[in-house]
């Protein structure tokens, strides 16, 4: 079993194919239960969010000894993280459908990617 | 002389043994132990110790069976020096464990040395993968071809290879790409990337000489896929589209310049590859499933049909384009139609078809030489000679310069055609 980060990528301030009637919405969100359900009966979901634009994010570094933080993202990119879901899959085959199924119910692009490890470090040492 | 032409055959019989039981053997290997790289260096390790061994004792009566064994076994041993290893060996027990020598357990049964190749035919060709990135594989793990002869096919250097290799194979490992045939949904599209990827190979030593091995391999790499998956029509149209255009390879040039179809000499044809290549296509026909593949093999076989360039059957060439525009409606499908019209319908109708797809294809050579042609044919001398010129511009073949380069000097000599 493997885990996979399946995430979407927003452009501040555009929401391609995003839903804009009410009614849009309704069908968005009652697809987006139903493959969340889907997800959490065959035992694939393992976490997910929705995140807040890049606005709202503020970057922590060590300068010498000293915290320091700046508002803003990290990466200069006009692009940024909008949602993800952390999945179980057997292999990527698996995940990739999974990612065919999130990429329909939300009308956005979806990047699969394996995680290395996952958990605590801890539990990856020898003897664990 | 003759000890020479011996110590030859000898070689190349061993090195035809090695390209044809390399894909196997990496392929059982693989699923053995699960691992790409060591499948691959213990079959390289075999290579080696079986070049030495036959030369001297003869070729066993199952090669194959030879190198999976003593593979196989190297691997086992490769394991057991690294701690990594021991644990892993210690994992697959009994299956690895088998003793040296026995050689038996491959080739006796088909089913599992089939599916073994399959899987890594796929694995390979995997759509996550990038298309040069599967290419590479392909040759390097099926073809077994060495990574310099890989390299040299793609014209990049051998340590540029190498890292493209590693950087596929570490995509596999990391993103659990897995070793199975596809499922039954999905192997319509999974089957389209293999197919795709073989075709790229065959056509990617099209037109030059140096890399005409590429070709071979190819055909080889897809005759074994119609034996793996017989029931796949595309897979038989390809070999069948490969096979038809391989059978004109000889006639295509004349010192070192195209020659179009009108002027081949069709004695020059191989008669063997096409008597295969449309006993390929009348299977196809009579299973009726089309798909692209078999349209573009059917059209070929049209072509080498025919005795004479008057003697060929356009119409049927150009239902057979229509057909293959309804299924792959490409801008470069859409012009083998435009050229095919004109035979039928003549230069006119070919030059509106032509036209209505100038602005998609602007970039591609051969859309300006069919230009310059039909042009030449409506006796528009100098737009004819801006079309080729344009043409020969965009060529990236020596082959292709020539050839155009002739035919403005042939405009200025003769002037139109008639």
């Amino acid at each position: 079993m493997s885990q996979y980060l399946l995430s979407t990528y927003a452009v501040v301030g555009e929401v391609p194919g995003a839903p804009s009637t009410p009614q849009e919405m309704q069908t968005f969100m009652e697809r987006v239960i139903a493959l969340e359900a889907e997800m959490d009966s065959s035992g694939t979901f393992v976490f997910g969010g929705a995140l807040h634009g890049p606005d709202a994010a503020t970057v922590v570094r060590m300068s010498d000894a000293d915290v320091v933080m700046t508002d803003g993202p990290f990466a200069e990119s006009k692009e940024h993280i909008g949602g993800f879901y952390v999945i179980n899959a057997d292999d990527l085959d698996a995940a990739l459908a999974w990612a065919g199924k999130v990429a329909d119910a939300t009308n956005h692009s979806i990047e699969v990617r394996p995680f290395r490890a996952t958990g605590r470090v801890a539990d990856h040492m020898p003897g664990a | 002389m003759t000890r020479i032409g011996a110590a030859d055959r000898e070689t190349t019989s061993v090195e035809r043994v090695f390209r044809e039981a390399n894909g196997q053997a990496v392929a059982t290997l693989v699923r053995v132990f699960g691992d790409i790289t060591l499948a691959e260096d213990a079959v390289q390790d075999a290579f080696v110790l079986a070049s030495d061994r036959w030369r001297n004792d003869g070729i066993p009566p199952n090669p194959a069976g030879w190198i999976v064994t003593t593979a196989r076994n190297r691997a086992i041993d490769v394991l057991r020096r690294s701690a990594r290893g021991r644990e892993l060996h210690e994992q697959l027990g009994a299956v690895a464990g088998t003793s040296p020598g026995s050689g038996t357990d491959n080739g006796g049964e088909d089913g599992p040395v089939i599916d073994d190749q399959l899987r890594l035919i796929f694995t390979c060709c995997h759509p996550a993968l990038r298309t040069e990135h599967q290419v590479a594989l392909t040759l390097r793990l099926l073809g077994g071809l060495s990574v310099d002869e890989v390299a040299r096919s793609f014209l990049v250097s051998p340590s540029a290879m190498a890292k493209r290799l590693v950087r596929a194979k570490y995509k596999i490992k990391a993103a659990n790409i897995p070793y199975r045939v596809p499922a039954d949904a999905d192997l319509p599209e999974r089957l389209r990337s293999v197919l795709s990827v073989l075709y790229l190979i065959y056509n990617t030593g099209v037109d030059d000489p140096e890399r005409a091995a590429l070709r071979s391999e190819a055909i080889r790499l897809a005759r074994s896929l119609v034996d793996l998956m017989p029931d796949e029509p595309e897979a038989a149209g390809l070999l069948a589209l490969m096979l038809l255009s391989e059978s004109r390879v000889s006639a295509r040039t004349d010192a070192g310049a195209h020659v179009l179809l009108r002027d081949q000499d069709r004695t020059k044809w191989d008669r063997t590859m096409i008597e295969e290549g449309h006993a390929i296509v009348r299977a196809c026909i009579r299973r009726d499933r089309p798909g692209p593949l078999q349209l573009q093999a059917a059209i070929q076989a049209v072509h080498c049909d025919a005795d004479s360039f008057e003697a060929i059957d356009w119409p049927q060439i150009v239902a057979l384009y229509d057909h293959l525009f309804s299924v792959m409606p490409t801008p470069v499908v859409a012009l083998n139609r435009a050229i095919a019209i004109g035979e039928t319908e003549g230069p006119d109708a070919a030059l509106s078809a032509l036209d209505a797809i100038a602005p998609d294809l602007d970039d591609y050579h051969l859309m300006h030489a069919a230009r310059g042609t039909t042009l030449r044919r409506l006796a528009h001398r100098d737009a004819a000679r801006a079309a080729y010129e344009r043409a020969a511009h965009l060529a990236a073949s020596e082959a292709d310069r020539r050839f155009l380069a002739q035919q403005i000097e042939e405009l200025a000599e003769n002037g139109t055609y008639t």
